[in-house]
This record gives structure tokens, sequence and C-alpha cells, in this order.
């Protein structure tokens, strides 16, 4: 004798926690610091591109990431310059932590990206590490190729996609 | 409940064993068989002709049922259907003889009847199985009792007892698959767990999509599933009770991810790979103590751990010669061996049920293929070939894989595909929405 169909229902939908990743691709400069720039220069809206203390100023003028050849997690001359950019920046931006994404572009497979990706993170990170970044502030994650900013399947696309971002979270605490 | 009510038994599908039932004119021919490794197939001709209703409430159920069963056996690309226009003669009464010469003469040589009949809430369904040229039947007729709901159950026993003895292969339709729906365009996808009837029926979501989830995996036993889940911000893996829908996390250190994650056969340890400093290495974790064991340590990225059926040892893939190459190593570490040496690289890998083969993902001059090989990297056999095919999983006999296909450019998508491991009958699997990352449960009981 053999049972057969105890189907349990199962509850269509779950609810999960909220994605805790702050403003990811925002750049609203909500709650920046105004900084020491604040009502003496008429000339910086504060958390704009153009106060050097904010996110926005960081993404576009630092530049808040670095590009990866095929397969590989070594830091290009480029990149290497980008990160001393933005070490300067986090050393004289103190209030600010960073969790640095590694991204791979989508000729792989899922897991070797995810792994991939967190060797391009750790990349950036030992670099910052090395100009004296704390690493208090410094953490990394890898979305392998789950998160493309580049659609299209070749390689302008592909050469985007290969990269560590450096995304700001925290700003000043109060 | 399941029950023999011929008193003949049940060898299946070996040899013609209805005697008792019917008397038939024993006849010179071959048993109705199919060899699945010949290397041309000529599907075999079918009948299903419509169940009978036994009870009035079971009119609808006799129709959809015995469709099930002419899909379940079709997509084998096994069996071809007789189509009911053809048909010479009715099926009346389920115990009634068959007129073999009405179902011969439109070659049909294999015909399957059955009865369905519902009290309340329990249906019925029995069935027999004819091989029609030797006017016998093929095995003992079998009844199954389940709910009325979950009637396309029913329906898949059915075919699994047709195809197991016609094939002499093991059974597969009465499985589910696990795997991420997807919707939304490549840089915006929306991934949320879903769980389904093996032909993409009765699909059923195990979560929402506010949060990155990857890769879920069945339990041996087909009532938990593991996955990995950016719910914390970070990749984290966790375990999840498909009846009550209830997750936990699996702690891992803080600054960690943790991904890539299967059960042993025993479903009481995982392996998976863990990602710490920038450097992937294989753990395992003991489920209720959180007791975790490193099992690789080399620089290399060491990640989809997968185990023998026997638990004795585990196949992954190794960057460490230069390029993703597949390795077995002891299940309790130690020194792997690597079994993939053909051109390329090669990720991805999952034993077989049956512990004689491993399929894989091969990626070789931008091309993405599945295959399968023995696991001393031999018979290497290609079933696939695409822009990104990926993640294969097997179905419990041993016969089937599913995979994902993924399609190339800004209006790419990924579906969900089936292929018989001779590398015939590939086939979409139908989903709602996109599919990824298949995981195929065993057998349910």
């Amino acid at each position: 004798m053999k049972k057969l169909l105890t189907s349990g229902l199962l509850i269509a939908a779950l609810s999960v926690g909220a994605c805790t990743n702050p403003n990811r691709f925002g750049s609203d400069g909500a709650g920046v610091d105004t900084g020491i720039n604040a009502g003496n220069n008429g000339g910086v809206i504060p958390g704009s591109a153009n106060d050097p203390t904010s996110t926005a100023f960081f993404q576009q003028t630092v530049g808040d990431r670095v590009l990866f050849e095929v397969d590989q997690s070594s830091l290009t001359a480029a990149g290497r310059a980008t990160l001393d950019g933005q070490a300067n920046w986090l050393l004289s931006n103190s209030d600010y932590q960073a969790v640095i994404e590694g991204h791979a572009d989508e000729q792989g497979t899922r897991e070797y990206n995810l792994a991939l990706g967190a060797r391009r993170a750790n990349a950036a990170q030992e670099y910052l590490l090395s100009k004296g970044v704390p690493a208090a502030r410094l953490r990394v994650v890898s979305y392998g190729k789950e998160r493309p900013i580049e659609v299209c399947s070749n390689e302008a696309c592909y050469a985007k996609n290969r990269r560590a971002v450096t995304v700001l979270a925290g700003g000043l605490i109060s | 409940m399941k029950h023999l009510f011929l008193s003949i038994s049940a060898a299946l599908g070996v040899t013609l064993a209805g005697a008792g039932a019917f008397p038939s004119p024993a006849q010179a021919q071959e048993p109705l068989r199919i060899v699945i490794d010949e290397a041309i197939i000529e599907p075999l001709p079918v009948a299903v002709p419509p169940f009978q209703a036994e009870t009035p409430e079971a009119g609808q159920l006799a129709g959809d049922i015995a469709r099930v069963v002419a899909a379940d056996l079709t997509g084998t690309g096994l069996f071809r259907e007789i189509p009911a226009s053809a048909y010479i003669s009715s099926i009346g009464n389920f115990d009634a003889s068959v007129l073999f010469a009405d179902w011969k003469a439109i070659n049909a040589q294999a015909l399957v009847t059955g009865a369905v009949s519902v009290q309340g809430n329990t249906l019925n369904v029995k069935f027999r199985l004819y091989d029609v040229f030797s006017g016998a039947e093929l095995g003992s007729g079998l009844q199954f009792s389940g709910t009325v709901e979950g009637w396309r159950r029913m329906a898949h026993k059915v075919s699994d007892a047709v195809y197991a003895r016609i094939t002499g292969e093991g059974p597969y339709f009465d499985s589910r698959v696990v795997y991420v729906s997807e919707t939304g365009p490549k840089d915006n996808r929306k991934k949320r767990l879903a769980i389904m009837d093996y032909d993409g029926a009765n699909v059923q979501y195990l979560t929402d999509s506010g949060s990155i989830v990857l890769a879920p995996r069945f339990s041996p036993s087909g009532d938990r599933v593991l996955y990995t889940s950016y719910e914390s911000g970070f990749p984290r893996i966790y375990v999840l009770d498909i009846g009550s829908v209830q997750r936990r996390v699996l702690e891992s250190a803080d600054g960690t991810m943790s991904f890539a994650p299967r059960f042993s056969p025993s479903g009481e340890t995982v392996v998976f790979s863990l990602t710490q400093g920038g450097n992937t290495d294989i753990y395992t974790m003991d489920i209720a103590s959180g007791r975790s064991q490193r099992l690789t340590n080399t620089p290399a990225i060491e990640t989809a751990p997968s185990y023998s059926p026997d638990g004795s040892r585990i196949v992954f893939e190794s960057d460490r010669s230069g390029t993703q190459q597949l390795y077995v190593m002891p299940a309790t570490g130690g020194e792997a061996q690597r079994i993939s040496f053909g051109e390329g690289r090669y990720g991805t890998p999952v034993w077989s049920p049956r512990g004689d083969l491993v399929a894989f993902t091969k990626q070789n001059k931008g091309r993405f293929h599945i295959g399968v090989m023995r696991l001393d990297g031999t018979q290497e056999r290609l079933l696939t070939a695409s822009f990104l095919d990926e993640g294969p999983t097997w179905a419990p006999n041993g016969r089937v894989i599913m995979f994902a296909r993924e399609t190339q450019g800004a209006g790419g998508s990924s579906t969900l595909y089936s292929v018989d491991i001779s590398g015939r009958n590939l086939r979409p699997v139908s989903t709602p929405s996109g599919g990824s990352d298949p995981s195929w449960s065993p057998l349910q009981d």
C-alpha cells in the first residue's frame, strides 16, 4: 500500500525583508554632509555633483568604478588611478562607509561569476586598504552576473559590466 | 494507496505478463519495448482513449487524465499518439475485452485504458496497458487513489508505470521542479523561487521578488529546498521547508559570502561555497549543529559542489589549473582528481542519480553547452549548444536533464528546457514567465 497525495498547500507569496542596501543607485545626496563648505561657498549646492563631499561628486568626478579584462581580477593602470582618487576621497570624507560590489559579464556560469565578482571586489578593497582606508569602513559583496548595467551581448557592454563599484553608505553621522 | 487488482505479478516491462487477465493468442512478436539507447528511435504509436468515468463526478477528469498521460508519453519523444479521430472502436467497460484488431488496424502498438471514479474528495484511477500486436496486457493493471485536486499526479503515476514497463527505465513524471522565476529586462530582473510539476503545471511561488534568489536545490526527500538569497544584502544560504514555506538562514561569519549549496544524500549536511577575502573554497555544514568543515584550501575558485549518490565523493569545479575544470574528491576533502580535459571550460557539475554520469555546463569558443561524461572523464557527450545554456539538473531516473537557456541581447530572457541524455528531444518547459536554475525533485511517494 502506498500513500499518495497529501498535497500541502503552499502560501503563494511570502514576505521577506526589505533590501537593506541603502540608496544603491541613488545619487540624490539626501542627508549628505554639507561639511566645511556649508554657507560659505555660494557656487556649491550641497549634495550636488559640484559639492566635492557629495556622493554624486564621488560617483561622477572621482569615479566610483573600475573595470576588468575578461575573466581577470587584476587591476588595470586606469583602475589603480581611479582607486587612488577613491582612497583620497574616502580619507578626506571619513564619515562614509563603502560597500565594494564586484560584478561579472554574462559570459560565465552563475556560481563562477559570483566567485569572480568577489575576486574583483576584493582586488579593489585590497588596493584601498593599501592606501590607508581603514578596513572597518569597507565591505565587499559580489553580484556575479546578476546586475548588469549594460544589456547588449557584445564586448562593448561586457566591458562595462565587468566592474567593481564602490557604493557609499552612511554619510554624515549627526 | 496503490494495489494490484489483478493477480499476476507486475514484472515491469520485461515480458508480456497479462496472461491472467485476458486469454490472448500468443503470437511470435517481440515484446513491446523501447530501448532508449538505440541510435535511431522511431516513436512508438500509442493510443490513449479517454478513461471511463465510473461515477458522474469523474466525467471531466476521465478525459483530462488521459490527456495528461498522452502528453507525458509523447513529451519523451519516444511515443507518438494515434489521434482519436483515427479510432475504429471505442473503449467501453474498463473490464471488457479489447478488440485488438481495431487498434492494430490503426497501427496503435500500445493501448492505455483507464477508469476514474470520484467519491467525495477521493479520486481513484486505474489503468491497463496493452501490447496491441500481441493482443495481451503488458504488466498488470494498477489502481491509484488520491485527492481530486491532485488529479494530475494520478495521471503522472499512470504515465510512470507505462513508461517504465515499455522502456525498462525508471519513472520520473510524478516529480516536481523548483526553479527561479524571472521577470523583467536583464538590467532590472526580478527573481523569485517557484515550484511546479515537472511538466510546468501547478506553479506556486515560494518567495517574493524583493531580493535576488539563486540556485534552489531539493533535499533528497523532496521536503526542503536550499537556496541563496541577498535578503541580508549579502549572499547567504537559506533552507526552506516547502510545506510550511518557513525558512531560516544558515549562519556564516560576517564579511563572508556563501552560495552554491547542495544537500548530501542523507539530507543532514550541506556542501557549499564560502568566499572570504576574495577567495572561494568548498565547505560542508551539518544543518542541525551548524558545525562546518573546510574541504578545499587553495587560492583558486572552488565552487558548484555535488555529492555522489552514495555520499562518498564530491564533484566540483575549480580554476586551479588556470581555467574552470571539473574535479572529484572524497566527501571529507583531500586530494582531488581532475576529470575534464576537453577544450574549453567546464562548470556546474551534477552527479547523476544513477551514479554513472556527471552533467555539466561547458563553455567553448563563445558557445555554451550542456553535456555529460563518465566520472573518469571519458565518453564526453555534448547535448546542446546555444548562446548560453547553463545549470543542468537530473530527472529522478537519470535519463533526462533540465537546464536554463538565456537568449542574447537587450531583449534576452531565460527559459527552462529539457533534453534526453542521448541529446534527443530538446524542448522548452512551459512556465508562466522566464525561468532559470532548475532543480528536479526525487520521485514523489
